[in-house]
C-alpha cells in the first residue's frame, strides 16, 4: 500500500473495482480502486462529473439573469446559487442592501438550509447511521427507514416541507423562484404568509432539537465507530460574522490550519483569488482548490457544517449554541474532528436554521416595501454564501453593455474534493485494505462520501435507486466478478471464470 | 341584426369587413392565436389560429366573416394541430422557460400551458443567435423570436422608424435590425416606442428589469391566455344589449 493512495507506483498488474455511480448522493460520481492480487489497496480516487460548460454557457447572458439562470447548476440546492449570484449582482449594481431586503434573502436562506439539511440526514443517510453501513442492502434505503422508523421518516419529509414552504413563500416558487434579484429582492412577506409559517415553527424547532439528539446518539452508541471512521486532518475554511459568529449569509473568510492555527480571519471574500488558488489534475474534471499560503500539495481544506460548527466562535442562536458546545466538548473533542460528525454537526446548523427562522418571522422588516438599491456600477461582482454543503463563490465580470463576459464559480463539492479523497482513502485503509471485496465494505466508500453531503453535479437526483455496478478486473483487464444493483435495490453477483 | 356565422355550434354575430377572429373575439369566444394583435393588420404567419370553415382548414386571423359559415375551432384535431405549432416553435428557438424573465408574461409559454403541452415533441435545434446588448436601454435576445413580425409591423406603422425587418428564407428566416452595422444602438429605437410593446415573447426587453415583478404577479400567473385574450379584444354587445367589457368593474 502507498501512502497516500492517491497515484499507484504500478497501475499495469493490479485490478480496478469501480463504484459507479456513487448512490445516495446528488448527481453523479464514481470511485476507481486499484487492488493487486492479495486485495491490498493502491489507489483511491473520486471522480466526478462537474458543471461542465455553465461558465461557458453564461457568458454573454444579461446579468439581471444570471440569478435565476444559475438555479440550473443544481436541482438540490438551487437557492443558494440563486443568492450567491444575487451578492455577486449587488455589487454590479452598487447596492446595499434594504433590511427587508436582506432578511428576506436570509430567510429564504435558512428555508434551503433546513430543507437540504433534513433530506441529507433523513433520506439519504439514516439508512446508513440507524441500520448499519453493512447492514442488508435490501432495507438500507428510505423505504426501509419508514418501515422500522415512521416517525423519523415522517419528522424528515415534514422538516424538508417546512423548509421548502420557506422557499415558496421568499422566491415564488419552490424551486427555480426568483425571489432575489440584484440590488434586492421581489417581493416581501405579507403578514398572511408569516402567520402561515409561524403556526408550525415551534415544531419545526422542536424536531430540529430532537434530530440534533439523534447524531449525539448515533456517536454514543458506537463510540469507536464514529469517532474514528476515515477520520483525517484537515485545513478548514468558511466564512463568520465580523464578531466571530457563525452566520451562513453573509461574512468574511477564516481559514485555519489543521492544529487550528489562524491563517486569515475575516478576509474580504471580494479578493478571494489571493487566497484561494485552483489546481486541475488529469484523472478528474473537477478543479482542486487549495490554500495559497499553503501551496497546492498541502493547501487543500474542509468546508461545510462539520468547518463551520467547529470553526465559529459562537452559533448567535440560544439552542444550537448549547448543542454546538455539548458537541465540541464530546469525548474530549473527539467528534467535532471526526468525519461522521459533519451529521452532528449538519443537525446543529438545521436548528439554527429553525431558530433563525423563528427569529426572523417575527421581524416586521419583513414586511417592508422598500425592496431594492442601487449605487455605482461596477465591473466586478463576487459572491460568497455558506451553502448547505460549504462554501459557495460566485464571480462575475460584466461589460458596459450589461453582459456577462466571464464566470468564475468555486462550489462547496469542489473545495472538498481533495478532502473526500482523503476520507475514502482512510476508509480503504481501515476497512477494505487486504479483505475480500463485499457490497457491505464497498459501502463504507460511500458512507464516507455521503458524510460530505456532495452534489456530484447538477439537475440528476436519484434516491437509493441509482444502478450500481462494480466490477472487478483481473491484471490484463479480464472482468473476474461483477456486482450489480439494479434501480429495484436488489443485487446480483455475476463471475466470468466460472 | 347584424349577420351571423357558426362558431362550434354558436351564433357569432359580425360586421361587414371583420374577419373571423375579430367577429368570435368580439362575441367572446377564443381562437388560440400569437401572431395577430387587435391593432394591427392581421399578418396570418403563425398558423395558431387555424380553424375549420366548411371542412377546409384555414388561418381565422385573415378569413373575412361571412354569414352562414360553419366554422369548428375548439376540436381535438385542431388543438392536436396547435399543440405540434407550439412544439415547433419551441424547438426551433431557444426557449428556457425557468431562467427567462418573460416566463408568466408570454403568450408563447401561455399557449404551450392553455393547450396543455406537456412534452418536447420535437429534437431542439439550439440555433447559434448571439444577443444584441448595445443598446442602453434595450436588449435584443434572438433566441426566443418566433418570427410574428409584430414588431415590425409596428415600428413601421406606429413608431414611423422601420427598425425591425425578417430576413432569409425557410428556416434560416430571423430577425434582423435596419441598420448597417445591424445593431440597434445605430438606429432611433426607444423604449416608449410601439415595437417595445409587442413582442408576444421574450425578445424586445427593457433593460435592467428582469425579474422585479414577483411570480404569482405576472400576467398569466392568474388567468390563462385564453380568458385574457377576450379582455384585449373590442367586445360587442350581447343579445340583451350588455357589453360585459364596457361595464364598469367598480
Ligand atoms: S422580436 Fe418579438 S415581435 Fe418581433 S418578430 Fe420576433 S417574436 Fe415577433
Ligand atoms: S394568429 Fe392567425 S396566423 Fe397567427
Amino acid at each position: 500500500m502507498t501512502d497516500t493512495l492517491e497515484t499507484a507506483a504500478h497501475p499495469e498488474n493490479l485490478r480496478r473495482v469501480a463504484i459507479d455511480p456513487v448512490s445516495r448522493v446528488e448527481g453523479h460520481g464514481k470511485v476507481t480502486l486499484l487492488l493487486d492480487e492479495n486485495d491490498r489497496v493502491h489507489q483511491v480516487r473520486l471522480h466526478i462529473v462537474e458543471f461542465r460548460g455553465f461558465e461557458k454557457f453564461i457568458q454573454g447572458r444579461p446579468y439581471w439573469e444570471a440569478p435565476v439562470m444559475v438555479q440550473r447548476l443544481c436541482g438540490i440546492c438551487p437557492v443558494s446559487h440563486h443568492l450567491a449570484a444575487s451578492k455577486a449582482m449587488d455589487m454590479i449594481v452598487g447596492a446595499t442592501l434594504t433590511p427587508t431586503a436582506e432578511k428576506v434573502r436570509r430567510l429564504m436562506h435558512y428555508g434551503q438550509i433546513l430543507q437540504s439539511h433534513a433530506l441529507h440526514f433523513f433520506h439519504l443517510c439514516s439508512p446508513d447511521l440507524l441500520f448499519g453501513f453493512d447492514s442488508d442492502v435490501a432495507k438500507r434505503n428510505i423505504v426501509g427507514i419508514v418501515a422500522a422508523y415512521p416517525d423519523i421518516a415522517k419528522q424528515g419529509v415534514l422538516l424538508r416541507k417546512f423548509g421548502q414552504e420557506v422557499i415558496r413563500i421568499t422566491a415564488g416558487k419552490r424551486v427555480h423562484g426568483t425571489g432575489s434579484i440584484p440590488g434586492g429582492v421581489n417581493k416581501n412577506v405579507s403578514l398572511e404568509e408569516r402567520d402561515y409559517l409561524l403556526k408550525d415553527i415551534e415544531q419545526i424547532v422542536t424536531w430540529s432539537r430532537e434530530s440534533v439528539g439523534i447524531a449525539r446518539k448515533l456517536f454514543e452508541q458506537n463510540l469507536d465507530l464514529y469517532n474514528n471512521f476515515g477520520r483525517f486532518k484537515a485545513h478548514t475554511l468558511n466564512i463568520v460574522r465580523a464578531d466571530g459568529a457563525m452566520d451562513l449569509y453573509h461574512g468574511g473568510l477564516r481559514a485555519r490550519d489543521m492544529d487550528g492555527k489562524t491563517l486569515f480571519d475575516h478576509y474580504d471574500y471580494s479578493h478571494y483569488w489571493d487566497v484561494i488558488f485552483e489546481d486541475v489534475k488529469p484523472w478528474s474534471y473537477m478543479k482542486f482548490p487549495f490554500l495559497r499560503s499553503l501551496g497546492t500539495e498541502n493547501g487543500w481544506y474542509r468546508v461545510g457544517p462539520l468547518s463551520r460548527v467547529t470553526q465559529c466562535d459562537f452559533i448567535p442562536t440560544p439552542l444550537a449554541e448549547a448543542e454546538r458546545k455539548a458537541f465540541m466538548a464530546f469525548d474530549g473533542g473527539k467528534a467535532a474532528g471526526a468525519t461522521l460528525g459533519f451529521h452532528w454537526a449538519r443537525m446543529i446548523e438545521m436548528l439554527h436554521a429553525a431558530e433563525q427562522i423563528r427569529e426572523l418571522l417575527l421581524d416586521p422588516d419583513l414586511q417592508g416595501n422598500d425592496l431594492v438599491s442601487k449605487g455605482v456600477r461596477q465591473e466586478r461582482g463576487v459572491g460568497v454564501i455558506e451553502a448547505p454543503r460549504g462554501t459557495l463563490i460566485h464571480h462575475y465580470k460584466v461589460d458596459e453593455n450589461d453582459q456577462i463576459v466571464r464566470c468564475n464559480l468555486i462550489v462547496s463539492t469542489t473545495h472538498n474534493n481533495q478532502a473526500m479523497n482523503e476520507a475514502i482513502r482512510q476508509v480503504a485503509r481501515q476497512f477494505i485494505d487486504g479483505k475480500k471485496l463485499t457490497e457491505g465494505l464497498l459501502n463504507h466508500i460511500e458512507v464516507a462520501i455521503r458524510a460530505f453531503d456532495p452534489c456530484l453535479s447538477c439537475a440528476t437526483h436519484a434516491l437509493g435507486k441509482m444502478p450500481l455496478e462494480v466490477e472487478l478486473l483481473d491484471a490484463e483487464g479480464g472482468r473476474v466478478d461483477m456486482l450489480t444493483r439494479s434501480s429495484d435495490g436488489t443485487f446480483a453477483c455475476q463471475s466470468d471464470h466460472a | 341584426m347584424s349577420d351571423t356565422f357558426q362558431l362550434d355550434g354558436a351564433a357569432v354575430p359580425f360586421e361587414p369587413g371583420q374577419t373571423v377572429m375579430q367577429a368570435a373575439l368580439a362575441a367572446g369566444h377564443y381562437i388560440p392565436h400569437l401572431c395577430y394583435h387587435p391593432e394591427f393588420k392581421p399578418h396570418g404567419s403563425c398558423k395558431l389560429c387555424t380553424v375549420k370553415v366548411n371542412g377546409r382548414t384555414t388561418a381565422s386571423c385573415t378569413m373575412p366573416a361571412e354569414a352562414n359559415l360553419n366554422v369548428e375551432s375548439n376540436i381535438e384535431e385542431l388543438n392536436a394541430l396547435r399543440r405540434t405549432l407550439v412544439q415547433m416553435l419551441f424547438a426551433e428557438g431557444n426557449h428556457f422557460c425557468p431562467s427567462c424573465e418573460k416566463s408568466g408574461n408570454c403568450m408563447l409559454q401561455a399557449l404551450g400551458y392553455d393547450l396543455e403541452v406537456h412534452a418536447t415533441g420535437f429534437r431542439h435545434l439550439y440555433p447559434d443567435r448571439p444577443l444584441d446588448a448595445s443598446h442602453p436601454d434595450v436588449l435584443l435576445d434572438f433566441n426566443r423570436c418566433i418570427l410574428c413580425e409584430l414588431c415590425v409591423r409596428a415600428s413601421s406603422e406606429v413608431d414611423g422608424k422601420n427598425v425591425f425587418a425578417l430576413s432569409g428564407r425557410g428556416i434560416t428566416k430571423h430577425l434582423i435590425v435596419n441598420a448597417e452595422s445591424g445593431k440597434l444602438s445605430d438606429t432611433d429605437f426607444a423604449l416608449y416606442d410601439k415595437a417595445m410593446q409587442v413582442c408576444p415573447v421574450g425578445v424586445i426587453l427593457p433593460k435592467r428589469v428582469g425579474f422585479s415583478q414577483p411570480i404569482g404577479e405576472r400576467r398569466y400567473d392568474k388567468r390563462p391566455i385564453s380568458a385574457q385574450a377576450l379582455d384585449d379584444a373590442p367586445r360587442q354587445v350581447d343579445t340583451s344589449g350588455n357589453c360585459e367589457a364596457c361595464e364598469d368593474p367598480t
